[in-house]
């Protein structure tokens, strides 16, 4: 009984900075729609700042002031990014502004680096509270009994300024409409920059106040962002009083899965999130969304065409090159050349589900490692010849893809990308944990290709012909009568199911081909590096897609393909900088504001005034 | 007081708005006609800068408004009653009163929460209840209501007869007349004649976002062809 309620109070009080943290992820984006990924490096700021003021202002009063001050000068930061980056993409298409909140975690990243050093940061304890207190024999932290009394007055604070003033009803009008809400004259600008300010002042408050238990490191910003993803999409995006819940029970559940299923604490949150959101898919409190309510319509996507005859010479030019390396190139060359491809296969899989099928994943890892670990299971556990491997990583991957699919695509939009996120991190923890079967972070060895395909040289060939092969397919599948359902289906799935499309179907097949392709890229890669760990499941390996395809151009059949090759490429020279980050997230923000188009839709239209066509006719 | 001159407004590549003029008078109420689809939503929008539009000029009180941001022209005393009604569903009724709540001017009518609450009484016993459950005519008091918190100078009515029940459509004609007494401008939407030429003074047609007709109703009325050209009757 004792050990019981230590473990509830316990759960209780790590609930703070998490709920800290995701209520101000839900204010801001229940106002002004975006999902500020950078949540997480708010929240790392916080903790970072509190532990530099603590240690100059002395005694109980300086700790607590280090607090608010942190919370405060976060909440600037909040402004300046709100200002600098998300205002020029608030008419963005929504990937457009995700995709500079990556952006600013790997400037963050980079600049507390910078500033603080690699080391970890050890919390200063709380004046006064630095004891423990007995409840029922155990010994429970003074400071945690505080955070259980602290954190309800937050959310009473918040409760009371959202319900009970005008600032608050302006806020809760604007989530809903904020056109409307601007028509009546409510300056829209100062509202989305007070909310960013007041949720980045919440993120910085609980990375400060979470000190004493935790302290601050340069990981803490990506740990923390998927909890608070599950928390907020338990609770529903926008509601308070669902993520103080949320945070209450995901909390409560990590600890006692830790005492009790030592094996699964990760693995558990994840399961509670997909088993709520079957019941209710927009979270315990969440609301319907309806998506482009009150949108004004944007300009036309132009059509996509097959590429032309100068388009096609090209890419045989290309291919032809490519096949011709290992006579000129070195060893080295051909290595990096086949990283690269498997990449090309990997972002043109994502492409296909995101361009032509509207379905933006920020999971899309989940596939890649797992077909990458079937693979490799296969081999380990069963013996299995190569080859038999290779082709279930395709199998396995799309079959993951299938199960995923039959979830994620009930939902659309930001509600779509965060259950893919959370299915992703589902495979990763439970490969990361599971450690008796797939090794955990000693990954799997020793899983490499038959002899017929041993040899830098002739691994590279393979890879050529299954990569290109692999792009090729997914290229003559947009082209397909299958890939214009799909692309009737993201620009208006009422339309398409009146034209008698079956709108799930579609999707959902679409979900498991880009499942399936994305597998395919992970047997490459295991047999090509010998190995598989679990850092290809995790979050920013999926990142690193989306950030490809967007680069190359979101717009694009052939965005994700040159992106990746032109990121891969540049990454072996860039990350040997040290800020190598700060360059890229800097980079990344640039596209984002200058050249939404991406690489290829840049320069596709640099060339077109000049006059050259890289497509062939029109077809509809 | 109001001048638009030149307008041409697109959704994509669809032109909708094509080279519209008119101006309206302080103190008139105008009815602007067409049927389904002929651009009065678009105009009002245009006006409101909800629709940006590709070329032309509004002008209020002498001032350009086409480059401002909506909150801008809104606070200029421009206040508009959307077809929809884009009711705050989630807040209650004092709450969207709230939400349009602005200083008072000296050149148009106050309003108070207590004045709105006189003038629609259902409001009133429902004003703690959220904006889900009302009636469609309930839902057009409260955003008339909502948007005359801003104490505006020119209303700009989106169809406030349709789909609400007869009876309250001659309540809401009173209450357009009544506006017109306390010397507040008037633009109201509509494709129901007999209700515009109950409030209006003047009426313009719109068909296909052209200018098709813009005088009194009596002369309307000496030009039926006009009328069973351009209005579903
Ligand atoms: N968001 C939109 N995107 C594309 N086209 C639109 C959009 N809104 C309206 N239209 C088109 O613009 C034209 C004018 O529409 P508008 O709403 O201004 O007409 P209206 O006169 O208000 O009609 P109603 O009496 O039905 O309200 C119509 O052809 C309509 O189909
Ligand atoms: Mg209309």
């Amino acid at each position: 009984m004792g050990l019981f309620v230590a473990q509830l109070l316990t759960g209780l009080a790590n609930a703070a900075a998490l709920f800290l943290v995701a209520s101000g992820l839900s204010l801001i984006f229940g106002v002004t729609r975006i999902v500020n990924f950078a949540h997480g490096s708010l929240y790392m700021l916080g903790a970072y700042f509190g532990v530099m003021l603590m240690q100059s202002l002395p005694g109980a009063v300086g700790f607590w002031g280090s607090i608010v001050l942190s919370s405060l000068i976060v909440g600037a930061i909040g402004i300046i990014i709100e200002i600098c980056v998300l205002r020029p993409v608030y008419r963005a298409p929504e990937l457009f502004q995700l995709v500079a909140t990556f952006g600013v975690i790997l400037v963050i990243q980079d600049l507390t680096l910078m500033f603080w050093g690699a080391e970890d940061q050890l919390g200063p304890r709380a004046p006064g509270l630095k004891s423990v207190v007995r409840i029922l024999g155990e010994p429970i932290p003074q400071y945690d009994l505080a955070l259980i009394v602290i954190t309800p007055f937050i959310l009473l604070g918040l409760w009371w300024l959202i319900s009970k003033t005008r600032v608050g009803i302006l806020v809760r009008a604007a989530t809903q409409d904020r056109e409307m809400v601007g028509a009546l004259g409510v300056n829209q600008s100062w509202l989305f920059t007070g909310v960013f300010f007041l949720g980045s002042a919440l993120a910085g408050l609980g990375g400060a106040i979470q000190l004493p238990k935790g302290g601050a490191d340069l990981l803490m910003d990506l740990n923390i962002i998927s909890a608070v993803f599950v928390v907020v999409v338990i609770g529903g995006m926008g509601s308070i009083v669902g993520a103080f819940v949320a945070s209450v029970l995901i909390s409560v559940l990590n600890v006692f899965g830790v005492a009790y299923l030592p094996q699964s604490t990760l693995v558990l949150m994840y399961v509670v999130m997909a088993i709520v959101l079957l019941v209710r898919p927009y979270g315990l409190f969440g609301r319907e969304e309806k998506a482009g309510e009150h949108g004004q319509a944007g300009e036309p996507d132009r059509p996509i065409r097959p590429a032309g005859v100068r388009g096609r010479l090209f890419a045989a030019a290309l291919f032809l090159a490519l096949a011709l390396v290992p006579v000129f190139g070195s060893n080295f060359t051909q290595v990096l050349l086949t990283d690269i491809l498997i990449f090309c296969l990997f972002a043109a899989s994502l492409q296909f589900m995101l361009s032509t099928g509207g379905m933006v994943s920020f999971g899309h890892a989940a596939f890649f490692g797992g077909g990458a670990y079937a693979a490799a299971l296969l081999v380990t556990y069963a013996d299995s010849p190569m080859e038999l491997a290779f082709l279930f990583a395709p199998l396995a991957a799309g079959l993951l893809a299938v199960v995923f699919g039959w979830f994620c695509i009930r939902l659309s939009g930001v509600y779509f990308a965060m259950l893919t996120l959370a299915f992703s991190q589902l495979v990763w923890s439970l490969v990361f944990q599971w450690y008796d079967v797939t090794g955990g972070d000693d990954g799997l060895v020793n899983i490499w290709p038959s002899a017929w395909l041993s040899g830098t040289t002739t691994y590279y060939y393979f890879t050529l012909i299954v990569g290109v092969g692999g792009i090729i397919f997914l290229r003559h599948l947009i082209h397909s009568p299958f890939g214009y359902s799909l692309r009737a289906t993201r620009d208006s799935a009422r339309q398409a199911d009146a034209t008698g499309i079956n709108v799930t179907h579609v999707q959902w097949a679409a979900f498991a081909t880009a499942g399936a392709m994305a597998g395919l890229a992970g047997g490459l890669f295991v047999f090509s590096k010998g190995s598989v760990f679990p850092n290809e499941l995790e979050i920013e390996k999926s990142f690193d897609a989306l950030i490809v395809v967007f680069l190359g151009g979101v717009k694009t059949l052939s965005g994700g393909v040159v992106g990746a090759a032109f990121m891969e490429s540049v990454k072996d020279w860039l990350t040997r900088l040290e800020y190598w980050r700060l360059i890229l997230g800097l980079l990344i923000i640039g596209v984002v504001i200058v050249a939404p188009a991406g690489i290829v839709g840049t320069l596709r239209g640099l060339s077109e005034r000049l006059g050259l066509r890289w497509t062939g006719e029109t077809t509809r | 007081m109001l001048e638009i001159s030149a307008l041409n407004s697109f959704y994509g590549k669809a032109h909708i708005l094509n080279d519209l003029d008119f101006s309206i008078n302080r103190g008139e109420v105008v009815a602007l006609l067409g049927r389904n689809g002929a651009g009065k939503t678009t105009t009002m929008k245009s006006i409101m800068q909800l629709v940006h539009p590709k070329s032309g000029r509004v002008s209020f009180d002498g001032a350009d408004i086409t480059s401002l941001p909506s909150h801008k022209i809104a606070r200029l005393g421009l206040g508009y009653v959307p077809e929809e009604r884009r009711i705050f569903s989630d807040l209650t009724i004092l709450e969207n009163l709230e939400v349009g709540r602005q200083k008072a001017r000296k050149d148009a009518p106050v309003w108070t929460v207590e004045a709105l609450f006189e003038l629609f009484p259902n409001l009133w016993e429902r004003r703690n209840n959220r904006g889900k459950a009302m009636s469609g005519g309930e839902q057009q008091m409260l955003t008339i209501a909502r948007t005359l918190m801003g104490n505006p100078k020119l209303l700009l009515l989106d169809e406030p007869s349709e789909g609400i029940a007869p009876v309250i459509v001659e309540q809401m004609a009173k209450t357009i007349l009544r506006f017109k007494e306390e010397g507040l401008t008037v633009i109201i939407s509509e494709q129901n004649l007999h209700f515009a030429r109950i409030v209006a003074d003047r009426a313009i047609i719109l068909e296909s976002g052209e200018k098709k007709f813009d005088g009194t109703f009596t002369d309307l009325e000496n030009q039926p062809d006009i009328r069973d050209a351009y209005l579903s009757v």
